[in-house]
């Protein structure tokens, strides 16, 4: 331990002590011990475990469902940062604090209450199932990848639209959030300056703000999409749960426990593991971007 | 990964613009709609769902559904869970905090991604990890059944006192330190990096011992930071879902938190009764934004 200089402040020793015990005994090993596991396992086990076809299938609901998930909250998120840091209305500190709901709410309140929203004899599923139905159907002879995802006759509860549903509510924060305080800082100057060469509004938004936002938003996008892929409470309740069509890894993982299958659940688990620490890496890498580009 | 997320130094203010930078009044108008019919949709909506279906039965069904006795004793145990994982991650986090905020040392960037990653990780994994080393399965239960154990005593001991971890409260304890792990730490990291030592050099240099400093000239300055640290702990500690589902065994009476309840009610299609405790979580939830906001108003205030 080589330190530049001596600080004259006492409890290094202690305090850096207890935390490093503390991340080893509460995370650190029990982490390894995933690891581990899954290390006494043989290749061909390995790969039957993570590449099977109920597998596969649930790595690509969670990703599609998360992606998609994110994305709307990328728009909708922009639209929300924006209006509650420059547009003054009455009720913003309420609304404001209001899109913290989903972090503060418990996972499984959230999936029940979205349930009883979008049942088909939910408040709003019983309107908008039918309209969803058919607006599904028009959009399907457009863009054939709608059936692809596997959207043509689902029901919004209990099918997939349901996980995405439960996933924009869960990530909605993390792009307002994240957009917020770079929002904040931006510098009247650059619009002004636009504004003087002739650009019309438009101009300004699309060339000069945007471009000063982007870091920020493919952080709140990341953020929203990882949370979203281990996303379990709000989306089982949902869902419907139907191996194959509307079964999310998380879920599988829980699946093969019951069963007492603990090393597929393992072997699964390393792999969502391994994806999320590299989107952590990625989301801390964006952030430095972020930052280095917001400080030009 | 939360630090853009829950941060008390977030400013604040919008002066009145020039014509040229602001939007039209259309554009304003719109916009404004269109974010708060998305808000009242995707986050109001449901809220107001939880109360409304707890209340479906009326006051009388709702008040009878509180007062079930397991859901009593869900309520307790999530308390308890809370009581006993919240103060843990206060103290790692006011240490943590100290020895990254006040010391320069190696790998001080890697600590503190580390302490991030709970975050990183999904809450069903969350409870795997702690099934795999506590479980019957895992090492736990390998050495409650080894033949030569290390300290027999010790195995003899848990054996005759039947102290089980998984599927019992210490597991949903564990899984709930783990899901909370960083929430302290995150906020308090920042906010005492951004103080500096100054305060804290004086203090020393007029003769206060460690303890003293602390006491007396850091926590007054990061007290804000560290409750507002803890009410998020505490709203994820007492919501934990996921994690705890996996380690606690769904017994009705003895490992049941409030949300497991909520699910177990739900899945009988005891509506009522599932929507009934979701309202105590609900209403938990918006006390936690209640008090997050003030504590945000008040810091703003402050440093305005």
């Amino acid at each position: 331990m080589s330190r530049s200089h001596r600080s004259v402040i006492p409890g290094f020793g202690l305090s850096l002590g207890l935390t490093i015990t503390y991340l080893s005994l509460i995370v650190l090993l029990p982490l390894s011990a995933a690891f581990i596991k899954t290390s006494g396992l043989t290749w061909e086990e390995f790969k039957t475990a993570v590449f099977s076809p109920r597998v596969l299938a649930s790595y690509r609901i969670s990703f599609l469902a998360s992606f998609a998930a994110a994305s709307l909250n990328c728009v909708f998120g922009l639209i929300v940062a924006w209006v509650l840091v420059r547009y003054p209305f009455p009720g913003r500190r309420v609304v404001d604090a209001l899109v913290d709901l989903p972090f503060a709410l418990p996972t499984a309140v959230a999936g029940i209450a979205l349930t009883a929203l979008y049942a088909p004899n939910g408040w709003l599923g019983h309107w908008l199932d039918p309209i969803w139905s058919s607006f599904v159907h028009k959009l399907a002879d457009v863009f054939p990848f709608v059936d692809w995802v596997g959207l043509l006759g689902a029901k919004l509860a209990f099918d997939r639209p349901g996980i995405f549903i439960a996933l924009t509510f869960i990530g909605l924060p993390f792009v307002v959030r994240t957009l917020q305080p770079i929002i904040e800082e931006l510098e009247p100057e650059f619009e002004e300056a636009s504004a003087s060469l002739g650009a019309n509004r438009w101009q300004t938004i699309t060339r000069v703000i945007f471009p000063q936002l982007l870091p920020a938003l493919i952080t709140g996008f990341a953020m929203a999409f990882a949370r979203a892929l281990g996303e379990y409470g709000s989306v089982v309740f949902i869902s419907g749960n139907m191996p194959m069509r509307t079964e999310i890894t998380p879920l599988l993982i829980i699946t093969k426990l019951e069963q007492y299958d603990y090393a597929g659940a393992t072997a699964i688990a390393v792999v969502m593991l391994v994806a999320s620490f590299t989107l952590l890496l990625i989301i801390n890498l964006l952030q430095k971007w972020s930052r280095r580009h917001h400080a030009v | 990964m939360a630090s853009a997320v829950s941060s008390l130094s977030r400013s604040s203010g919008s002066a009145v613009r020039p014509l040229a930078t602001r939007d039209a009044t259309w554009v304003r108008y719109t916009l404004t709609a269109v974010a708060l019919g998305f808000l009242a949709l995707f986050l109001l909506l449901p809220l107001v769902a939880v109360f409304a279906e707890a209340l479906r039965r009326g006051l009388g069904a709702y008040i009878t559904a509180l007062k079930d006795p397991d859901g009593l004793h869900a309520l307790k145990l999530t308390l308890i869970t809370a009581a006993l994982a919240v103060p843990a991650n206060l103290v790692f986090g006011v240490a943590a905090a100290w020895c990254i905020a006040k010391f320069t040392f190696p790998g001080k960037s890697v600590l503190i991604t580390l302490i991030d990653l709970p975050f990183a990780v999904s809450p069903v994994i969350s409870g795997l990890i702690y099934v795999l080393i506590f479980g019957a399965q895992g090492w736990y239960g390998q050495y409650l059944n080894a033949e030569a154990p290390w300290f027999p005593a010790l195995q003899a001991w848990l054996i005759e006192q039947d102290f089980k971890i998984i599927f019992a409260v210490p597991g949903i304890v564990l899984a709930t330190v783990f899901v909370t792990f960083p929430f302290v730490a995150r906020e308090l990291i920042p906010l005492m990096q951004q103080q500096g030592n100054d305060e804290e050099y004086a203090a020393i240099t007029l003769g206060a011992n460690g303890w003293q400093t602390f006491w007396n000239v850091t926590l007054p300055n990061i007290k804000w930071g560290l409750f507002y640290g803890v009410i998020l702990c505490n709203a994820r500690a007492m919501g934990e879902f996921g994690a705890v589902s996996v380690v606690s065994g769904h017994i009705r009476g003895e490992t049941n938190t409030l949300p497991l309840h909520v699910e177990i009610l739900y899945n009988e299609y005891q509506f009522v009764g599932a929507f009934a405790a979701a309202s105590v979580l609900a209403l938990l939830a918006l006390v936690t934004l209640v008090l997050k906001s003030l504590v945000e108003w008040a810091h703003a205030r402050r440093t305005a």
